[in-house]
């Protein structure tokens, strides 16, 4: 047992200490109405946060890959309303690329595995993008792009494209961006950073952020069982409620786990795309959406009608929870690739899949 | 107050990873022989006696017990290992599996010294085997309510306890030589009706100890009523205090209930699940059993996180019960899905063998233990809600 907001280091600590001050329900809400909230941005920009994942010589803040983790987390537990995740992606990106990073809002794309982006003969791109989170508050984009047989990561200024605003379930933005005939500010070969590579970093960062989510709904019921009285007491006193929060509990911890899985497996250093890092991703992708769907179903549940108004900031975290669960590839396709690897690896080496190397 | 259960993150050490492939190694050549069969369907076969005594001579039963007791002294984690790698190949290590789980280190933890310098010993060298003495006719899930009695009865000049009544569902007592048993010793008092219980070794040898066998669903005898008349128990063989079990019997339950036990029983269905489903499985199949991984590597990181918080010393009481509840859901419902994405075909005698068996296993599951109506009050306590 411990308290949640208990961060270990200075990176988590500071996340959770302005998200918790600053990142209000109110605050959430006029972000959904479509006003950025510039000043949350530049605080969380002054800190270094936004490019956490970015080492000093390219501008960032040179901080470990597993803190960055741990802030995401924070940010998924408080629905920020900003593309903290999709700049710290880019940026991991950009820097790896061999690419300075510009200041200000970024996003990454393709979130969706079908959307494959080319570099034609005349260094312009082709193709397009969709449901890109945040493009219109995003200043750049980071994309893995093809050049013939070779991967590269472009950077984009959105202001060269167009954006064709979108929504996700959580009122964020999920933009269309064409990006066919737009050149990009820069340029990079980076062997091993293709769009399966972001779609392993993005689905791990999702899993991360649904574990900070789903740690949050469950507080959030809890806080409600004990308070809201019915029948003549409050209604976690009810062993049927009991078991439903008990049920929640464990599928948090199992989501806490999963996610803790998929950003070590990063942070270990291997290729997004090598084998071990892919199952681990996969693993709690998987595993965390199906938490996420299950935790979510018993928040509102205990919440009853009060949780589904727009009153109650529940929502806010749960829209995003099951936005989330479908970005960077939902729990279908994770497990179709998974159960693939393991198919083609064989019956005798499925328990060493699942220890892996350690 | 934000409240969560936490199962950090855990890095095996090296002398773990050896071990892996030292046990991996040892399993692989004892399958060549013949010893047994991975699918785990054997009719008898989990009862080793001879398999438990070779792997007392390579050092993996009391692994963390203390040198002073001519334990080995490595750490959970090592035993994690050993045990994680017996159990999804299905080992037949039933006959030192209690005691060297539970029953041991209990002992160790509450026992009499020289109790402990007695029974340590053979439960190392595989020749010590124990039965949990809990559930009664009218005792199941509540387990405080048991009313077998012990009564103070010198005999000679040696401090005793005569036992009397029936215990009831106790798997192995028929073969195990030991039991620990839970024993009412006073009433439960107005304030506590947890209080009065005291839990004894048993040597099932003793006279006025007799078994009746009750055959299980599968057609097989693991349960047992056991019957104590005036069975006489020297006073050394108490645990912990009189009247007082109650305090300890948690700490046993934390050894008892986030091991990978409780969600490897039926992990050959998914092994002969991948067999069978061939290299090269359609989306469908691919996908279900992607799902499965995913479920059994959290499991097992969470198990081996609530490991280490016990190599930590701590008592994870509440994180165990979270782990069992999640552990034994999936394995008691994996037989099921399993059939939903590939129904075993003719000719399939492996994974036929694997579903007939663990189907029939898979109601015990959520039972053994306690069950999951128990475990989850359990965290809801844990939750405050309670």
């Amino acid at each position: 047992m411990s308290d949640s907001s208990g961060g270990s280091n200075i990176v988590v600590e500071t996340t959770q200490r302005i998200l918790r001050d600053r990142c209000t329900p109110a605050l959430v809400n006029e972000a959904e109405r479509g006003e950025f909230p510039a000043a949350l941005w530049e605080t969380l920009e002054e800190s270094g946060l936004t490019l956490a994942w970015v080492p000093d010589e390219f501008g960032g803040a040179g901080a470990e890959i597993a803190d960055g983790f741990g802030a995401l987390r924070a940010a998924g537990e408080h629905a920020l309303p900003l593309p903290l995740a999709e700049t710290m992606m880019a940026g991991f990106l950009l820097a790896r690329a061999g690419i300075a990073c510009p200041a200000g809002p970024m996003t990454v794309a393709p979130v969706h595995a079908a959307d494959a982006v080319q570099v034609g003969a005349d260094g312009t791109l082709q193709g397009s993008a969709r449901l890109v989170p945040f493009a219109r508050w995003a200043g750049h984009l980071a994309v893995p792009a093809r050049r013939g047989g070779e991967a590269c990561v472009a950077l984009v200024a959105l202001a060269d494209c167009a954006v064709k605003p979108g929504q996700s379930l959580a009122g964020e933005p999920r933009d269309g961006v064409v990006l066919h005939g737009v050149r990009p500010l820069e340029l990079a070969a980076a062997p091993g950073l293709d769009a399966d590579a972001l779609g392993v970093l993005g689905a791990a960062v999702r899993a991360v952020q649904m574990a900070g989510g789903l740690e949050r709904t469950l507080n959030m019921a809890l806080e409600h069982a004990v308070t809201r009285v019915q029948f003549g007491r409050p209604i976690g006193g009810f062993q049927v409620i009991q078991h439903a929060l008990a049920q929640f509990a464990g599928e948090s911890a199992a989501a806490g786990a999963a996610a803790d899985a998929a950003a070590e497996a990063i942070a270990a250093g291997a290729a997004l795309t090598d084998a071990e890092v892919v199952a681990e991703v996969a693993a709690a992708k998987i595993r965390v959406g199906e938490a996420a769907g299950v935790g979510a179903a018993i928040a509102h549940q205990v919440h009853g009608a009060m949780g589904f108004t727009y009153e109650l900031s529940l929502h806010q975290v749960t829209r995003r929870l099951w936005t989330w669960r479908d970005e960077f590839g939902g729990e279908a396709a994770w497990s179709i690739r998974l159960g693939g690897i393991a198919a083609r690896a064989g019956a005798d080496a499925l328990w060493p899949l699942v220890t892996g190397t350690h | 107050m934000p409240v969560s259960f936490r199962f950090d993150p855990v890095q095996l050490p090296p002398e773990a990873v050896a071990l892996r492939e030292e046990v991996r190694a040892f399993l692989r050549e004892e399958i060549a022989q013949g010893s047994f069969s991975p699918l785990g369907t054997g009719r008898e076969s989990s009862w080793s006696p001879e398999f438990s005594r070779k792997v007392a001579a390579r050092g993996w039963i009391g692994m963390t017990f203390p040198k002073e007791y001519g334990g080995h002294g490595r750490t959970h984690l090592e035993r994690y290992v050993m045990i994680e790698e017996m159990l999804a190949h299905r080992a037949p290590i039933s006959f030192h599996w209690v005691a060297d789980r539970q029953s041991g280190p209990v002992i160790l933890k509450y026992g009499h010294e020289e109790v402990r310098r007695d029974i340590i010993p053979r439960i190392m060298r595989g020749e010590a085997s124990f039965a949990i003495g809990l559930s009664e006719p009218n005792s199941g899930s509540d387990v405080f309510a048991a009313s077998v009695k012990a009564t103070p009865a010198p005999r000679g000049n040696r401090d005793g306890w005569l036992l009397n009544g029936t215990k009831i569902w106790t798997s192995n007592a028929h073969r195990a030589t030991h039991m620990i048993g839970l024993f009412r010793t006073s009433p439960p008092t107005k304030e506590n009706r947890r209080f009065g219980l005291t839990q004894f070794v048993v040597d099932m040898t003793t006279p006025g100890i007799s078994t009746r066998p009750i055959i299980n669903l599968a057609g097989r005898h693991e349960f047992n009523e056991v019957l104590f008349q005036d069975a006489f128990i020297p006073a050394v063989n108490m645990i912990g205090e009189r009247d007082m079990s109650y305090a300890t019997a948690t700490a046993e339950l934390a050894y008892e209930r986030a091991g990978p036990d409780r969600f490897l029983e039926t992990i050959s269905v998914l092994n002969e699940l991948v067999r069978s489903a061939g290299p090269e499985p359609g989306e469908r199949l691919a996908e279900g059993i992607g799902r499965e991984i995913a479920h059994l590597k959290t499991l097992r990181r969470m198990s081996l996180s609530v490991a280490a918080m016990l190599q930590a010393g701590k008592t994870p009481a509440v994180e165990a019960a979270v782990v069992k509840d999640l552990g034994t859901n999936w394995e008691q419902a994996l037989p099921g899905r399993a059939r939903g994405l590939l129904p075993p075909a003719e000719g399939d005698e492996s994974y036929a063998a694997v579903m007939r068996f663990n189907t029939l296993i898979a109601p015990k599951l959520t039972i053994q233990g306690g069950t999951r109506e128990v475990l989850r009050g359990i965290i809801a306590r844990g939750l405050g809600l309670r």
